[in-house]
């Protein structure tokens, strides 16, 4: 028999495991929807980074790609290389002969095909008139074929069996290859698939990154010292202060409406640049800074401003030569995280134009430009099944970046640490 | 000049500036033997100030100024040929500018538009060689006036600090400027936009179908400026994210100030902390790509019938981005209440579990508040998951299955692409624009209120 009072603790202990349990469920929860996520993106994304291409022996005929002596990169950039690249394949099945076949044989070919051959005579001119063997890219559809994306056979089928069987014979004849796909990584974007790269839109986002650390990182700096070093307590410190707490907390999408009307609208700043995204983001960059670097200004001894003080040193002296140094690691942690989340926000570079259609790597701050984030979007939108894996791909590139960037802040912070024990 | 020439200019002549300044302050000729009273370092520093900034004045300056001279006179050229004042005179301003930098091709261009490109084109040109006269001279003025005022017993020092302290002053006072542009913007076009749409038919108004005629025989498509949708779109959306992130968010708190040993809080707190970093425009392809078809197909088991852009899916992966940053902000506010509550409460043979529910839980309750009303602001201003995830008609609906819009889509969705500036639609974003950063604004003072005025209790 237990009595009453064993009963209650029992109750009691009970509930006590169930809360506790609750907890535990909760952090599972979190983390498997995290796993799920990377999973999620890993394994539909992963294939990007690959391509598959066809094994062609292309016969550079000089007429038949238009291109006359001397065999400058000019005159090569002109050449038209899409009648030698369908001979190519044509020479593959001699018995498809009636042009409505051939032009079904030709469509497995990606629209790339014929910039391989440009590529290649740009680097070895001489070859022109011998017959060389090239791996040119599939079309998106049989890339996502030989990726097992797309099915062989059902109701929206996107081939048709014949070109099915000469791909299988393609596949026999050992002539399909699937090769790491350095054209995604480091190429412009595409309106097709298999050429589309994010190397724009890397470079787009490096630019304004930098746009936004030479504006923040400064002017980061130079307001935690104010506040921290010279600011009496008065009315407008305590403006500022909250002003800065404001901005941390406005949505990003106004900061993107701030952009449109003010930068671009009043003072004219060309549209869709890195520039401009990189000044909105700077904005959105300033508040982490600057409580970053208040915090690690205030973590400095007090000791090493009296010394200072006492040698003679002006208190601006004080506090370039001595305090900031000091209290540097600390700030640059706060201004890697604040250009971290800078590189991942999206909507306000949506709202200044950096949405376009660009396939050109930009070359300055200054050119029209995509951002990797934005890119993830357009392609995220885009109805193409071949965009799918490439917009995971993406992904992953951007999160690569933003797990780089943050293990650099916490090294930065960990020798620091063991500096100061 | 181009800009990069002219940034070549204006380094040259600061650096040296600053290199003549600190040889002259060097020189012992020029010192004739003595000691000069501020270091050559502050000598060079204040010589290249005086270069440097005046040439910052008048290209801030001319930035400022010059649209107002040529934009009246380009589009008196449009309005001078078609005999009548110029309608859409920001979009065509916008299309000339572009033709003229050659963003755009001329082709598909009016004859008065190609003379209106002509003559921006000339002006800006002579506009660029007056800007680069007054940039050169203002620097060259700087140059020769920083030269003169070097001396043996010139304060350089004391003049530069206090340059430096009014910089310093400045910067922090951008925070101030961003915030007024802000406000700026947003009122000025959501006036603009309240002469078209009276304010209360925008508040109140239930029909949201922001497409507008752009000519004005156009028939049929009025346009519709009804918020009333798109908030309780947002509501629900926000709603069903808080439902999922409060409790997770919460007791994932709970358990790592409370419970945790060390070893998972090393794993546990990274694992949240990743949860935060992932952009949001990756969680809105999660939600579009991989939640939204689950959804789909979890209700057709049970015989409902989801829209594949359904709130629920938005809704659910917004609330998990939002996760942590709640449990971040509650785990603060639970590791600061005194350690004397929670001994004490112990020491009275109360669980743990008892402990946390009747004696910590009650005392962070002002904290926690904050947290999750700093929460649903970030879940109202959440754009980039709802522009993917939810949808873009406007529906007023309680069902989470439904495909609902949301205040910061409609933003995104209507300034997307080439706009013009004068008609309502692209208009109405800013009013949206501004009817959001007030309600994140009051949602935030109040957060931060309460969670200081919860601070101060227990200091």
């Amino acid at each position: 028999m237990m009595t009453s009072n064993e009963k209650q603790v029992r109750k009691r202990n009970r509930a006590e495991v169930r809360f506790r349990s609750y907890g535990v469920l909760s952090l599972l929860a979190a983390g498997s929807v995290l796993l799920f996520l990377i999973y999620t993106i890993v394994s539909s994304g992963y294939s990007a980074f690959f391509r598959a291409t066809v094994l062609l022996d292309v016969q550079l005929n000089a007429e038949h790609m238009d291109v006359t002596p001397p065999y400058t990169q000019d005159v090569l950039m002109q050449g038209r290389y899409t009648s030698v690249v369908k001979q190519a394949l044509y020479a593959q099945f001699p018995e498809v002969t009636d042009r409505k076949h051939r032009r079904a044989l030709a469509k497995m070919l990606s629209p790339g095909a014929e910039l391989v051959v440009r590529d290649y005579l740009i680097d070895h001119p001489d070859r022109i008139g011998s017959t060389v063997s090239l791996e040119v890219p599939l079309s998106s559809d049989f890339d996502q074929l030989y990726k097992d994306h797309l099915p062989r056979s059902g109701e929206h089928i996107r081939f048709t069996a014949t070109q099915l069987q000469w791909y299988d014979r393609l596949r026999q004849e050992a002539r399909i290859h699937y090769r790491f796909n350095t054209q995604f990584l480091f190429g412009g974007d595409s309106r097709y698939p298999e050429l589309a790269g994010i190397g724009g839109a890397v470079v787009g986002s490096l630019y304004a990154l930098l746009v936004c650390f030479l504006l923040a990182f400064p002017l980061g700096i130079a307001a935690a010292t104010y506040l921290e070093e010279f600011a009496r307590e008065s009315r407008l410190t305590r403006i500022i202060e909250a002003n800065i707490n404001n901005l941390a907390a406005v949505p990003s999408v106004i900061f993107g409406l701030l952009g449109l009307a003010i930068f671009l609208n009043v003072f004219g700043l060309p549209r869709s640049t890195p520039l401009v995204g990189g000044m909105v983001l700077s904005l959105m960059t300033l508040p982490t800074i600057i409580i970053a670097t208040r915090a690690s200004i205030r973590a400095v001894s007090p000791g090493i401003r009296q010394a200072a003080l006492g040698m003679g040193a002006s208190p601006i002296q004080v506090v370039f030569h001595h305090v900031l140094p000091v209290a540097m690691p600390g700030t640059l942690t706060g201004t890697i995280i604040g250009l971290a989340q800078a590189l991942g926000e999206t909507a306000p570079l949506l709202m200044i134009g950096m949405v376009a259609f660009i396939a050109d790597i930009p070359a300055t701050p200054l050119d029209a430009s995509a951002a990797l984030p934005v890119q993830i979007f357009l392609w995220a939108e885009s109805a193409e099944r071949g965009f799918v894996e490439k917009t995971s791909a993406a992904i992953m590139v951007i999160m690569a970046f933003l797990i780089l960037m943050n293990l650099l802040a916490v090294i930065i912070r960990s020798k620091t640490q063991s500096k100061v024990e | 000049m181009t800009f990069l020439q002219l940034l070549l200019v204006f380094i040259a002549l600061s650096v040296s500036a600053g290199v003549l300044g600190w040889r002259r302050a060097n020189d012992p000729v020029f010192l004739q033997g003595r000691r000069p009273r501020s270091r050559a370092v502050y000598h060079g520093s204040y010589m290249a100030l005086w270069c440097a900034l005046p040439m910052l004045i008048v290209a801030l300056g001319w930035l400022s100024v010059e649209p107002w001279f040529i934009r009246p006179a380009v589009l008196q050229v449009l309005g001078s040929v078609a005999g009548q004042p110029v309608e859409h005179a920001a979009f065509q301003y916008l299309e000339i500018r572009n033709i003229a930098a050659g963003i755009l091709s001329d082709a598909n261009a009016s004859e008065v538009i190609r003379l209106a490109v002509e003559r921006y084109r000339s002006l800006s040109q002579s506009a660029s060689v007056v800007f680069s006269g007054l940039f050169l001279l203002a620097g060259i003025l700087g140059f020769y006036r920083g030269y003169q005022k070097i001396a043996v017993d010139f304060p350089a020092r004391e003049r530069v600090e206090k340059f430096v302290r009014f910089f310093l002053l400045a910067s922090s006072m951008v925070a101030i400027l961003a915030t007024l542009g802000i406000v700026l913007a947003l009122v000025v076009e959501a006036l603009r936009f309240f002469k078209h749409v009276p304010l209360l038919d925008f508040l109140l108004g239930l029909q949201w179908s922001p497409q507008v005629a752009i000519r004005a025989d156009q028939v049929g498509s009025s346009g519709a400026f009804g918020a009333i949708p798109l908030f309780a779109g947002t509501l629900l959306i926000a709603l069903i994210a808080m439902l999922v992130a409060v409790p997770i968010g919460l007791f994932s708190a709970i358990y790592l100030a409370e419970y945790a040993r060390p070893s998972v809080r090393t794993i546990a707190k990274p694992m949240l902390e990743i949860l935060a970093g992932i952009p949001t425009v990756v969680y809105g392809f999660f939600a579009a790509l991989t939640v939204a078809p689950l959804i789909v197909r979890a209700s057709a088991t049970v015989g409902l019938q989801a829209s594949s852009e359904s709130a629920l899916a938005a809704g659910l992966v917004m609330g998990v981005m939002i996760i942590p940053f709640i449990s971040s902000l509650s785990d603060d506010v639970i590791n600061s209440v005194p350690t004397s509550l929670r001994f004490g409460s112990l020491a009275m043979g109360a669980t743990r579990s008892e402990t946390i529910k009747k004696v910590i839980l009650p005392a962070a309750l002002p904290g926690i508040m904050g947290a999750i009303l700093l929460a649903v602001s970030r879940a109202i201003g959440e754009t980039m998951i709802v522009v993917m995830a939810a949808g873009l008609a406007s529906n007023l609906t309680a069902n989470p299955l439904e495909s609902v819009t949301t205040v910061t889509a409609q933003i995104v969705t209507i300034l997307v692409g080439d706009q013009e500036f004068d008609s309502p639609k692209t208009l109405a974003a800013f009013a949206l624009g501004l009817t959001l950063f007030c309600v994140t604004l009051v949602l935030n003072f109040i957060a931060l209120k309460i969670v200081r005025h919860y601070e101060e209790r227990y200091d």
